[in-house]
C-alpha cells in the first residue's frame, strides 16, 4: 500500500511540472507584455498554442529521415524525466535517488544533443547554423555547470538534490558568499540554456539573430508541440532547480503528509511566480547581445562558479 | 591455473595462425575467410577464460616461468585481476574486429600485408599484459610496436601512410627506450628483471618519481598524452578500418595497462606530487585531443583525435586515483582507479564500434571526407543507427556507458576537499573542469561527424551510390551498440566486477553495487550522490511511448512531404549545407583563435567577376610547430655537421675513440 502511495506521489510529481510549464512560459510572457504596455495574450494562451499545434498536419521536408520524426519523442521524454526529478513540493520522493544534478544536467544534454542532430537532418542552412551555435554555447555552459554543482556539493557534501535541498533547509547553513556567486552563474547558465535573453532571444524569427529558433525551423505541427512543449519544462526544470538549491525552505520531506505536501506546493508555486517575474523583468531590461559575445558573458558565470568553490576552501563558512 | 595456460595456448596459436597466414595469401578469399575465422575462434575462447578469472578467482595469481629469452631469468608469465580485465578487453575487441573482418576484409586489394601481421598484434598485445620481466614486456611490447606499425603500412603505396608509419615508428623507438630506462632504474644495480623482485624491493622517492615521469613518456606515447600525441592521428586512420579500431580501442588501453602496472602496482607509493603531473597532463589531453577533432574533417582522423581526448580522461581518473592514494584515502582511490578502468572498458567498446561504422561508409563510399558524405541515413538504415548509439554512448550521454565512468571521475573529483595540498585541490576543480568542456565539446563534435556524414543531402556522387554493407560487418557493430547499452544500464555489475582489480592494485575497494536497491550505484555512501541507468533508461521509453501514445489520441495523425522551408530560402545544391569546417566554426573561433590560431580569410571576387568567392582556413597545430619542427630541424642540423665525422683518417678515428675512453673514465672517476 505504501508503494502505491509513494508512486502515486512521484507521479503527481511529474504531473505537476507537466501541467505547470506551460503556465510559467504564459506568465512570463504576460508579465513582459504588461512591462511594454501591453496586454498581452491570456496566461492560458501557451496550452492552446500547442493544442493548436497537435491537431496540425506535419509538413515534413522531402528528405526527412527517421531519427527528424523520433528526435521530438526522446528530447520531450529526456526533460521531463529530468525535470520530474528535481523536486518541486517535497524531497526524498520515491525515485529521488535515480539521478543526481550531474545526471540531470546530462539528461538535459541528451535533449539538446538530438535536436542539434535534427537540426542537420534536413540540409538547410538554418539547422546548421542553429546547431553549430547551440552546441558551442553549450561547449560554454556545461564547464559553468560543473563549477555550480562543485560549489553546492562542498557546501552539503552531496550532488543528490534531495540532500542538498534539505541540508541547505537546515537552518544551519545560513547565508554564504559562494552559494550566493554560485546562484548567479547558475541564473547565467539558465538564460543560456533557456535561449533566453541576452543569449537567445524566444520569440525572434529574424534569420541571422536566432539559435534555438533556427535549428527547428522545419519542424511543424505535433512535433513542433513537443519541441515547444520541452522548451516549456526546460524553463520550469531551471526554475525549480534555482528554487530548490538556493530557496528551499518550506519544501515538504517525503512521507510528511499531504497537508505538508501542500504547504510546499503553495511556496513552491509562490517563488517560481517571484522566479517568473524577475525573468520578465531582466528581459524587458536587457538586450540580445551578438553571437560572439556569449563567451564572455558565460566565462562569468564560470568564474564565478570557480571563485565560490575557491571561497569554500578558503573556509567552509564562507 | 588452467585459465593461464588457456591465455598462453591462445597466444600461440594466434602466431600460429600468423605464421600460417603468408602462404595462404594467395588465395585472398580463402585466407581471408580462414584467418579472421581462426582468429575469431581463439580471440573468443581467450575471452572466455579471461572473463572466467576475472569473476571467479580473481583474488588469486597464477604465474609460470617459461625457459626461453634471457637464460638466466626466463620468461616470466603471470595472470593476475588486473591483466585478466585487460585480456578480456583485447581479446573482446580481437574477437569482434575478427568478426567485423569477414566481411569488410573482402574489400582489402592487399591482404597479404594485413593477414600475417593481424594475428601477431593480437598475440603481441596478449603477451605485453600477461609478461611478469622486464624482459618479456619489454620484447612483447616491441613486437605489438612492430606488427601494429606493419598494418600501418598496409597501404605504403600512398604518400601520407608512408609517412605516418615513419613518424609512428620514430615515436614508437622514443616510447621503448624511455620504457627500457625506466625498467633500468627500477631494475637498479642488482639487475632485478622479474617483476616480483621489483616488486619487493624499496624504491628511493627520487627514482619512484623519475620512473613516473619515464613511463608517463614511454607509456604515454603509445597511450597519445599531448604532446606525444602527434604519430596517433597519423598512425591510426592509416591502417585497415579494423586495424584502426584495435590500435584506438585496444592498442592505447595496453599502454594504460604498463602505465598502471608499473605506477600502481611495481612502484609502490611515490610522492603526491607526481599525481598533479599526471592530472594537468591528463585534463590537458582531453580538452586538446577534442579540439583537434572538431577541426577535423577526415572520419577516420576526427576519431583517432577523440582517442587522444578519451586517454586523458583515462589519466585524470589515474591522477585522482594516484592523489588519493599517496594521501591514504582509500575509497576515493578505489573510487578514482574503477572509473578509470570502467572508462578503459567504455571507450574500448565505443571507439570499436565508430571505426566499424567509419569503416562501413569507407567500404560502401570509398572516402573518409565527411564533406563528401551527407545522407547516410536514407541508404544505411542499420549502420546509421549502431553509429548513433555509439556517438551518443560517446558523447557521455545517459542512459549510455560514456555517461556512467565520467560520472564516476566528476564523482571523485567531488572528492577532492579531503586532500590535504593545497596544490592538488586547486588543480583538482580545474581540471574537473576541463573535463566538462571536453564532454561538452565531445558531445559537439560528434553532433558534427554524425550530422555531417549521415544527415542532411548527400553531397557526392559516391554517396549516392551507396548500401548497406555485409551481415558480418553489422553483427559486429550491433554486439558492440547492445554491449555499450548493457554497461550503460547495469553499471553495478561492471563496477563489481571491476572491483577485485582495485582491491589487489591499491588494497581498497569500493562497496558492492549489485545489492543496491533497483541497481543504482552509490559509490560513496556518505555523500548520497546516486545515479541509476536502468531506470533512468526505463523511465524515457515510458515518457516517450506514453506521450506517442497521447498525441496518438489528440492529433490528426496527418503527414504530408513537401520541399524544405528554410525561412522561403531554398538551396538547391547540396554543397551549400554546413559543411564539417562550417559546423566547427563558432567552436574554432571561441577556442581555436588562442589554440590553433585560426584564422578565416574570405577571398571575394572583384565586381562583375563570376568567380565564386573563396574561404580558407589557416590553421596551426602549435605543438608540431612549436616542439617538433624546431626538434626535427636541430636533429637535422646536428647530422648534417656530424656528417664530417665520417671522412676522418684512421689517426683521427683513433685520437677519437682515446678522448672518448679518457672521457668517460674521468666522468666514472669523478661519480664514484
Amino acid at each position: 500500500m505504501d508503494v502505491i502511495a509513494d508512486i502515486a506521489v512521484q507521479g503527481v510529481q511529474m504531473l505537476l511540472v507537466f501541467l505547470l510549464a506551460p503556465l510559467l512560459t504564459g506568465f512570463i510572457r504576460k508579465v513582459k507584455a504588461r512591462l511594454q504596455r501591453r496586454r498581452g495574450p491570456s496566461l492560458l494562451q501557451p496550452y492552446r498554442d500547442l493544442i493548436r499545434l497537435l491537431r496540425k498536419e506535419v509538413v515534413l521536408a522531402d528528405n526527412a529521415s527517421w531519427l527528424f520524426r523520433a528526435v521530438p519523442y526522446v528530447t520531450f521524454a529526456a526533460i521531463w524525466v529530468a525535470a520530474a526529478l528535481v523536486p518541486t513540493f517535497a524531497t526524498g520522493l520515491l525515485f529521488n535517488w535515480t539521478a543526481d544534478l550531474i545526471v540531470i544536467v546530462a539528461l538535459l544534454g541528451t535533449a539538446r544533443f538530438f535536436l542539434a542532430l535534427a537540426g542537420m537532418d534536413i540540409g538547410t542552412s538554418f539547422g546548421g547554423i542553429g546547431s553549430s551555435r547551440e552546441v558551442m554555447i553549450a561547449a560554454l555552459a556545461e564547464p559553468a555547470m560543473l563549477m555550480i554543482v562543485f560549489c553546492v556539493a562542498l557546501v552539503a557534501g552531496s550532488t543528490h538534490l534531495s540532500t542538498v535541498a534539505n541540508y541547505i533547509a537546515s537552518t544551519a547553513v545560513g547565508l554564504r558568499v559562494s552559494l550566493g556567486l554560485a546562484m548567479i552563474a547558475l541564473v547565467i547558465v539558465a538564460l543560456a540554456e533557456n535561449a533566453r535573453i541576452p543569449v537567445d532571444n524566444p520569440s525572434t524569427h529574424l534569420e541571422l539573430t536566432m539559435v534555438h529558433e533556427a535549428m527547428i525551423l522545419e519542424y511543424s505541427g505535433r512535433h513542433l508541440a513537443l519541441i515547444e512543449y520541452g522548451a516549456q519544462l526546460k524553463l520550469l526544470l531551471y526554475v525549480s532547480l534555482i528554487v530548490c538549491l538556493f530557496y528551499p525552505w518550506g519544501i515538504g520531506v517525503f512521507g510528511a503528509g499531504p497537508v505538508a505536501y501542500l504547504a510546499g506546493a503553495a511556496l513552491y508555486l509562490f517563488k517560481i511566480t517571484i522566479a517568473g517575474f524577475l525573468l520578465a523583468m531582466f528581459e524587458t531590461a536587457t538586450a540580445k547581445m551578438r553571437v560572439f559575445r556569449v563567451p564572455q558573458f558565460l566565462g562569468a558565470a564560470l568564474m564565478l562558479g570557480l571563485l565560490g568553490t575557491l571561497l569554500l576552501f578558503v573556509s567552509k563558512g564562507l | 591455473m588452467t585459465e593461464l595456460a588457456v591465455q598462453l595456448g591462445c597466444v600461440a596459436a594466434l602466431l600460429a595462425v600468423a605464421v600460417v597466414a603468408a602462404p595462404l595469401s594467395r588465395t585472398p578469399r580463402l585466407a581471408t575467410a580462414i584467418i579472421y575465422g581462426a582468429t575469431l575462434i581463439v580471440c573468443a575462447v581467450a575471452t572466455a577464460s579471461a572473463l572466467t578469472w576475472l569473476l571467479l578467482h580473481a583474488d588469486a595469481a597464477a604465474e609460470r616461468v617459461l625457459p626461453i629469452g634471457l637464460p638466466w631469468l626466463g620468461a616470466h608469465l603471470r595472470l593476475d585481476a588486473l591483466a585478466a580485465f585487460f585480456l578480456v578487453v583485447i581479446n573482446l575487441g580481437g574477437t569482434l574486429a575478427s568478426l567485423y573482418a569477414l566481411g569488410y576484409g573482402r574489400h582489402e586489394h592487399a591482404p597479404h600485408r594485413v593477414l600475417p601481421f593481424y594475428p601477431a598484434f593480437l598475440a603481441g598485445m596478449n603477451l605485453v599484459v600477461l609478461a611478469a620481466d622486464a624482459f618479456s614486456y619489454l620484447l612483447s611490447w616491441e613486437f605489438m610496436s612492430l606488427a601494429s606499425w606493419a598494418l600501418v603500412m598496409a597501404h605504403h603505396r600512398d604518400a601520407s601512410n608512408r609517412r605516418a608509419g615513419y613518424v609512428y615508428l620514430v615515436m614508437a623507438s622514443f616510447g621503448t627506450l624511455m620504457l627500457l630506462l625506466a625498467f633500468g632504474l627500477l631494475a637498479g644495480s642488482a639487475g632485478n628483471y622479474d617483476f616480483a623482485a621489483i616488486r619487493a624491493a624499496q624504491h628511493t622517492p627520487y627514482v619512484a618519481t623519475l620512473v613516473l615521469i619515464l613511463l608517463l613518456l614511454g607509456a604515454g606515447s603509445k597511450a597519445g598524452l599531448v604532446p606525444l600525441h602527434v604519430w596517433l592521428p597519423l598512425a591510426h586512420p592509416a591502417a585497415p578500418s579494423h586495424v584502426s579500431a584495435l590500435m584506438s580501442g585496444v592498442m592505447t588501453k595496453v599502454a594504460i595497462y604498463g602505465f598502471i602496472r608499473v605506477v600502481f602496482d611495481l612502484l609502490g607509493t611515490p610522492d603526491w606530487s607526481t599525481s598533479g603531473i599526471v592530472l594537468a597532463l591528463g585534463g590537458v589531453t582531453a580538452a586538446l585531443g577534442i579540439l583537434y577533432a572538431l577541426m577535423e574533417k577526415d572520419l577516420k582522423r576526427l576519431l583517432a583525435y577523440s582517442t587522444i581526448e578519451n586517454v586523458g580522461i583515462i589519466f585524470v581518473s589515474l591522477g585522482l586515483a594516484l592523489a588519493f592514494q599517496t594521501n591514504h584515502q582509500p575509497i576515493p582511490a578505489a573510487l578514482a582507479f574503477t572509473a578509470a578502468l570502467f572508462h578503459v572498458l567504455n571507450h574500448s567498446l565505443f571507439k570499436s564500434l565508430l571505426f566499424f561504422g567509419a569503416g562501413a561508409v569507407l567500404s560502401v563510399t570509398g572516402e573518409r571526407d565527411m564533406d563528401r558524405l551527407g545522407g547516410l541515413i536514407h541508404r544505411m538504415p542499420f549502420t546509421s543507427v549502431v553509429f548513433l548509439i555509439g556517438s551518443v554512448a560517446i558523447s557521455a550521454l545517459p542512459p549510455f556507458n560514456g555517461f556512467v565512468s565520467e560520472w564516476l571521475i566528476f564523482q571523485a573529483v567531488l572528492q577532492s576537499p579531503q586532500l590535504p595540498q593545497w596544490g592538488l585541490k586547486i588543480l583538482v576543480p580545474a581540471v574537473g573542469g576541463l573535463m566538462a568542456l571536453a564532454a561538452a565539446l565531445a558531445a559537439a563534435c560528434f553532433v558534427k561527424a554524425y550530422g555531417v556524414t549521415f544527415l542532411g543531402r548527400p553531397r557526392g556522387a559516391a554517396t549516392l551510390a551507396a548500401k548497406e554493407v555485409d551481415r558480418f560487418s553489422l553483427a559486429a557493430m550491433a554486439i558492440l551498440a547492445a554491449l555499450c547499452l548493457l554497461a550503460g544500464v547495469l553499471p553495478g555489475l561492471v563496477m563489481d566486477a571491476l572491483a577485485p582489480i582495485a582491491t589487489e592494485i591499491l588494497g581498497s575497494r569500493l562497496a558492492p553495487q549489485s545489492g543496491m536497491a533497483w541497481l543504482s550505484i552509490v559509490p560513496i555512501a556518505q555523500s548520497h550522490s546516486s545515479y541509476n541507468g536502468l531506470l533512468v533508461a526505463v523511465f524515457i521509453a515510458v515518457s516517450a511511448s506514453l506521450s506517442f501514445g497521447a498525441i496518438r489520441l489528440v492529433s490528426s495523425g496527418a503527414v504530408r512531404r513537401g520541399p524544405a522551408w528554410g525561412c522561403g530560402f531554398t538551396d538547391p545544391v547540396p554543397l551549400a549545407q554546413y559543411s564539417a569546417a562550417g559546423f566547427a566554426q563558432p567552436i574554432r573561433r571561441v577556442f581555436g583563435t588562442l589554440m590553433f590560431r585560426a584564422r578565416d580569410h574570405v577571398t571575394m571576387p572583384p565586381p562583375g567577376d563570376i568567380a565564386p568567392a573563396r574561404l580558407r582556413i589557416e590553421l596551426h597545430d602549435q605543438i608540431w610547430e612549436r616542439i617538433y619542427a624546431p626538434l626535427a630541424g636541430g636533429i637535422m642540423a646536428a647530422s648534417v655537421r656530424l656528417n664530417r665525422m665520417q671522412l676522418l683518417t684512421i689517426r683521427g678515428y683513433l685520437s677519437l675513440v682515446f678522448v672518448t675512453l679518457v672521457t668517460l673514465l674521468l666522468v666514472l672517476a669523478i661519480w664514484t
